[in-house]
């Protein structure tokens, strides 16, 4: 661990150029975007992450599933900055990143949709979607009076989630807090879409959705998928992952008993693993394409 | 599509009672039903008493209400952001004794002092604001801390005297001076001042980032910082440029008292808190605006002139303010209970 290596890429921002980066993402799809080896995190006695390798293909769905306490979590907030792992190691686009913050994580690309949505209530759909990276008018105007572009982000905001194909959201100065949580959680994903710049980690999207709302989450993981970002989905919804990922990773008992695909095994195979039942021991399988 | 969406909302709108379009009207402007309670007071107290609504008498309502409406203020941006001042009334009085004391006893250039007294209040705040972000201790709790601290150092320093306003520089006194009287209408400068503070924090709410950043840390703190905004710096900056807020309204104060007094504005936290919530800021922080701390602030004190203007005991003013407290946070209520 090199401590005094820089904290994130050279990579430039991604949301520098507005929204919706035309990132080069189809460049090769060969090499991972988004990888980590030997990631060890523990809490006092408790080994939460026990070694992990993890890799990320760019346009492809990872799923990664396990039971309660098998470190999906732990995982996760290691790759999005949440939590700093004791050991291993992280790269983005073969570059060694070290995310102290989730806020590093997200300067270098990786956006990360939170089981608790993230989203503010009493704010509109477009100041939610700005949130935290607001752009300010052009001129004097915004540099030195600081003043929002509010109608430019409200317009880019529209794009964003018109872009993904939500029909049911059509005015952006709609306060949140009216939305339905289908809706709300696809605020979160437009989001997320609209700045990640390489990797897009969502954490049980669909956990608090109905069959319909569900089935649009995953449709819009797809788009997002073949824009040629990467995708991280962590999900308990078995028929879900089956659905629309490319490659499973399972983790147990803190740390990865393989990675499967949705045509190699079966749904129950996969809970097999997942639970110790059954133990995988041919190689992972390459990425898709 | 569209038409087909707009014949939904069409639909939508049509199911709701008149009840719940005013519920829709209130909480999507806030504002709205504290400026309809000061319209109707106004009517009332011009029918009541003829000499309400004249020019004196509406010049000198502004000047009583700067003080109260400049501590709203800071007051508006803390509660924003879920929490409460409590010392608001302490801090103005510290930085105003200090700035007077050392005018007249230290002999200080009028700049200085005024400087000194304001640079007094920024660091309260700033106390204050460290205290609830390093510490995590809740804003009552802090402020009432810091409510008897700053209010002892006051009277220690100053001795528990007051200090006329002969005894002070022009520079202190000069925010009770202004134009006028024409027509018996005198606008103070304390009173633009105040005026300008309003312009300067409404703009700042309502057109930058900081200011949304202050209703998203009010509405779900943990959420703001999911996505990225920086809660801790933006809590810091409310209790900060609170301080600076009641320093300036310190100010204010000696030039509307015409005297620098321990024990001026005792009520400043109970009116200041009550301007914001009869404004339509709620106290569960995130919702508000600042425009209707303002018309709580008039509301407030016109009430109290109003009201001893038609000859009505000092008690019965207390409790009129009391009760409209209580319908304000309960009407309050009733909005955030609208349905999608």
């Amino acid at each position: 661990m090199s401590a005094d290596a820089p904290p994130t890429t050279d990579q430039p921002v991604a949301h520098q150029g507005g929204l919706f980066p035309t990132a080069e993402p189809s460049s090769d799809r060969t090499h991972p975007v988004l990888s980590a080896r030997g990631l060890v995190k523990t809490f006092g006695r408790v080994v939460g992450l026990d070694g992990v390798d993890l890799d990320l293909y760019p346009g492809e769905v990872l799923a990664v599933i396990g039971d309660n306490g098998a470190g999906k979590s732990t995982l996760i907030k290691c790759l999005t900055g949440a939590l700093v792992p004791d050991s291993g190691e992280i790269r983005l686009d073969g570059q060694v990143v070290h995310f102290k913050r989730p806020q590093d994580a997200r300067d270098a690309g990786i956006e990360t949709v939170y089981q608790q949505l993230a989203v503010i209530p009493a704010l509109d759909i477009a100041s939610n979607l700005y949130l935290a990276r607001e752009e300010r008018r052009p001129g004097p105007l915004g540099s030195v009076l600081r003043m929002l572009d509010k109608k430019g982000m409200k317009e880019r905001a529209g794009q964003a989630v018109q872009g993904l194909g939500i029909q049911t959201i059509q005015n952006m100065g709609q306060a949140v807090e009216t939305l339905s949580g289908g809706q709300r959680q696809a605020v979160a994903v437009s989001r997320a879409a609209a700045f990640g710049g390489k990797v897009v980690i969502l954490d049980e999207p669909t956990a608090a959705l109905g069959v319909k709302e569900g089935n649009q989450v995953l449709e819009m993981i797809r788009q997002l998928r073949d824009r040629g970002l990467g995708i991280i989905l962590i999900s308990h919804n078995m028929p879900h992952v089956w659905d629309v990922a490319d490659r499973i990773h399972i983790q147990r008992l803190g740390g990865s008993a393989g990675v499967i695909t949705p045509s190699s095994h079966s749904m129950t195979d996969g809970v097999a693993v997942m639970t110790g039942a059954m133990r995988l021991d041919d190689g992972t399988p390459g990425p898709v394409r | 599509m569209t038409t087909t969406q707009s014949a939904a909302a069409e639909f939508a709108r049509r199911q709701q009672s008149p009840l719940q379009r005013v519920q829709h009207l209130l909480h999507g402007y806030p504002w709205l039903s504290p400026l309809l309670i000061l319209v109707i007071a106004f009517l009332a107290f011009t029918a009541m008493n003829s000499r309400f609504a004249t020019p004196s008498s509406l010049g000198l309502l502004l000047q009583q209400t700067a003080v109260v409406a400049a501590l709203a203020i800071g007051q508006t941006l803390i509660i924003l952001t879920a929490g409460i001042d409590l010392s608001v009334g302490a801090i103005t009085i510290l930085s105003m004794m200090v700035m007077a004391t050392l005018a007249k006893d230290g002999g200080m250039n009028g700049v200085v002092a005024l400087l000194i007294g304001l640079l007094l209040a920024v660091g309260a705040g700033l106390l204050n604001g460290l205290l609830v972000t390093r510490l995590s201790l809740p804003p009552f709790i802090v402020t009432l801390g810091t409510l008897s601290i700053f209010t002892a150092i006051a009277l220690l320093y100053s001795g528990g005297s007051s200090i006329q306003a002969d005894h002070l520089p022009s520079l202190l006194n000069f925010l009770g001076e202004g134009f006028g009287p024409r027509g018996g209408f005198r606008l103070t400068w304390g009173v633009i001042v105040v005026g300008v503070m309003y312009a300067v924090v409404g703009f700042a709410l309502s057109q930058t980032a900081w200011g949304r950043h202050v209703y998203a840390v009010g509405d779900d703190r943990e959420s703001a910082r999911l996505s990225g905004v920086a809660t801790q710096r933006v809590l810091l900056t409310v209790y900060t440029v609170a301080g600076l807020i009641y320093g300036l309204a310190a100010w204010v104060l000696i030039g509307r008292s015409g005297a620098a007094t321990p024990n001026a504005i005792v009520d400043a936290n109970l009116n200041s808190i009550t301007a914001v919530v009869i404004g339509g800021t709620s106290l569960f922080g995130g919702r508000g605006r600042l425009i209707g701390t303002l018309i709580g602030a008039l509301i407030v004190q016109s009430l109290q002139f109003g009201l001893s203007l038609a000859g009505i005991d000092q008690q019965y003013r207390v409790l009129a303010t009391g009760v409209l407290v209580i319908v304000a946070v309960s009407v309050d209520q009733w909005i955030r209970k609208v349905k999608a």
